[in-house]
């Protein structure tokens, strides 16, 4: 019988502290985060797509176009293109193409760049309805107003300028030089095909 | 001439009352169950979401009504309606107000529990007519539980009748005039046990009109939907309603038998106002302890009845009787 009281008022008792409990829980502010309205704030180590890094002195990335990336990646997603522009030292990145629907997301791209040109980045929201979506250019996504041009130097330019004129020059020499020796081996072997021809007929 | 006015105004207020509570409660319920659960609830359709009851009932309109092969056809569409009927002629016996009662009865409680027992039936019908086996489970439940609780409920129901010396509801309350301490769930002078006999009522109240932690004839984590298993589009919505229907009058039958209904706790400016705040108050209570509490056991749900509250109302009703014989 003391049993049955006493299933009843433990009962009761946890019965109160529930509502007790559902009516702080009630008063205090909801915690829901309103989606499209405002969206989380990722943590530093999240591995979103790779991006590259902007350098704050340059305002633009520290790409040498090594493709040690490119090399490194195990799936194959990366591909760099690059040009040569007078006036610029090593090459200049002209896209950084991440296919991201084949990319793992491993980090051997970020731990192969020796120049710390790329890293993770945080950015999560990439649903889409279209493959096309997903191949990025990374330079572009660091640029969206546009590429800029590369800095040109204007002594190495003039260094340069003066290293192809020499070139040239060295290029020139070397062409009539080779012309003059061809022009000299041709008379000789006309007249060694002259006496070869005799030969023959002697024999 | 005058008789007909008077029944077809009374018939559209309950019906525009009606209309706006059960779908505004279902609002407060979602809104409620929201901020319990540390969420906002509806808040995208309209300033605080106040709009999503019209986008939920445009909803359910606009699906096509599907029998399953398996069911009883006649008995299947006719189960919702039957319970949102039987719900909807209760409110033709709440007194809202000293002279704003659609229609004064003598047998005024009496009315109510005999018709509201159809609402039981009707969970038993759309559970059995849908051809399914959770439906049908869930059926029997609902009545297992209806006559475990209905007994408490009506021996409690007949010790107030005994402390009014009627059923008319009107009456029931008008002997309850004066301030709070004169209302029947404080009536010590009546029976000491009043306040025990008010928490049976309201926790039988809550079984009777299938509320969680109750709703085990929905039980949606083991019988799929329970008696709504089968019904979609405005069946399903018709057996919502119901259910909040059911809520309004069993918390305006505990608001009249024992907190006074229409009277001022202070006894100053009486009328249909404390009547609401009451109500909603206890409905507001009902929201709380629904979202609070998981679901009962059926064994839980029969044992809380047969060995507490059928006992307790029983002590209730003969300390009643000899108080009423002594005093």
């Amino acid at each position: 019988m003391s049993g049955y009281f006493k299933y009843l008022f433990d009962g009761i008792k946890s019965l109160a502290i529930g509502l007790k409990i559902t009516n702080k829980e009630f008063l205090t502010k909801p915690i829901t985060l309103q989606y499209p309205h405002e969206s989380v704030k990722m943590t530093p180590r999240y591995r979103g797509h790779i991006e590259l890094i902007r350098n704050d002195e340059t305002s633009t990335h520290q790409c040498v176009s090594c493709g040690m990336c490119e090399k490194g990646c195990p799936s194959g997603c990366i591909s760099v293109k690059s040009k040569k522009v007078p006036g610029v030292k090593g090459k200049v990145l002209t896209a950084y193409i991440l296919n991201f629907t084949t990319c793992s997301l491993c980090g051997q791209c970020v731990e192969n760049c020796k120049f710390g040109a790329i890293r993770f980045s945080n950015e999560y929201n990439l649903a889409s309805r279209r493959k096309e979506d997903y191949i990025f250019n990374l330079l572009e996504r660091l640029h969206p107003e546009g590429v800029p041009e590369p800095k040109v130097d204007p002594e190495l330019l003039k260094k340069e300028q003066e290293k192809k004129e020499a070139a040239a020059k060295a290029a020139a020499e070397k062409k009539a030089a080779a012309a003059k020796a061809a022009a000299e081996k041709e008379a000789a072997e006309k007249e060694s095909a002259g006496g070869e021809s005799k030969a023959e007929e002697k024999s | 001439m005058d008789e007909l006015i008077r029944i077809l105004s009374y018939f559209v207020g309950i019906a525009a009352f009606l209309g706006l509570n059960l779908a505004y409660l279902g609002w407060v319920e979602r809104k409620g169950a929201g901020h319990i659960q540390r969420r906002n609830g509806p808040k995208e359709v309209g300033p605080y979401g106040l709009l999503q009851p019209l986008a939920d009932g445009l909803k359910l309109m606009s699906k096509q009504l599907i029998v399953p092969d398996n069911a009883d056809r006649i008995l299947y569409m006719a189960a919702p309606v039957l319970c949102m009927v039987a719900s909807v002629i209760l409110f033709v016996a709440i007194p809202w107000g000293e002279n704003l009662v659609p229609r004064e009865f003598d047998f005024g409680l009496l009315m109510i529990f005999s018709v509201a027992s159809a609402a039981g039936l009707s969970i038993l019908m759309g559970g059995w007519a849908s051809g399914n086996k959770y439906s049908l489970i869930a059926g029997t439940r609902a009545v297992s539980q209806s006559v475990a609780y209905e007994v408490p409920m009506l021996i409690t129901a007949i010790t107030i009748v005994m402390i009014s010396g009627s059923m008319n509801l009107n009456e029931i309350v008008r002997q309850q005039a004066g301030g709070f301490w004169h209302w029947n769930f404080l009536a010590f002078n009546k029976s000491i046990f009043m306040p025990i006999s008010f928490l049976v009522f309201f926790t039988c109240s809550m079984a009777e009109t299938n509320r969680a932690p109750f709703d085990l004839g929905e039980a949606e984590s083991e019988l799929v939907a329970g008696y709504i298993t089968e019904y979609g589009g405005m069946g399903f919505g018709l057996f919502m309603m119901a259910e909040y229907a059911n809520l309004m009058i069993g918390c305006s039958l505990t608001t009249i038998l024992f907190l006074g209904g229409w009277q001022c706790p202070f006894g100053i400016f009486p009328g249909p106002h404390w009547f609401l705040i009451k109500m909603y108050f206890l409905i507001w209570c009902f929201v709380w302890i629904r979202w609070t509490y998981p679901r009962t056991t059926l064994w839980g749900l029969l044992n809380l009845s047969w060995k507490y509250l059928i006992p307790f109302s029983l002590v209730n009703l003969l300390v009643t009787a000899l108080f009423i014989k002594v005093f």
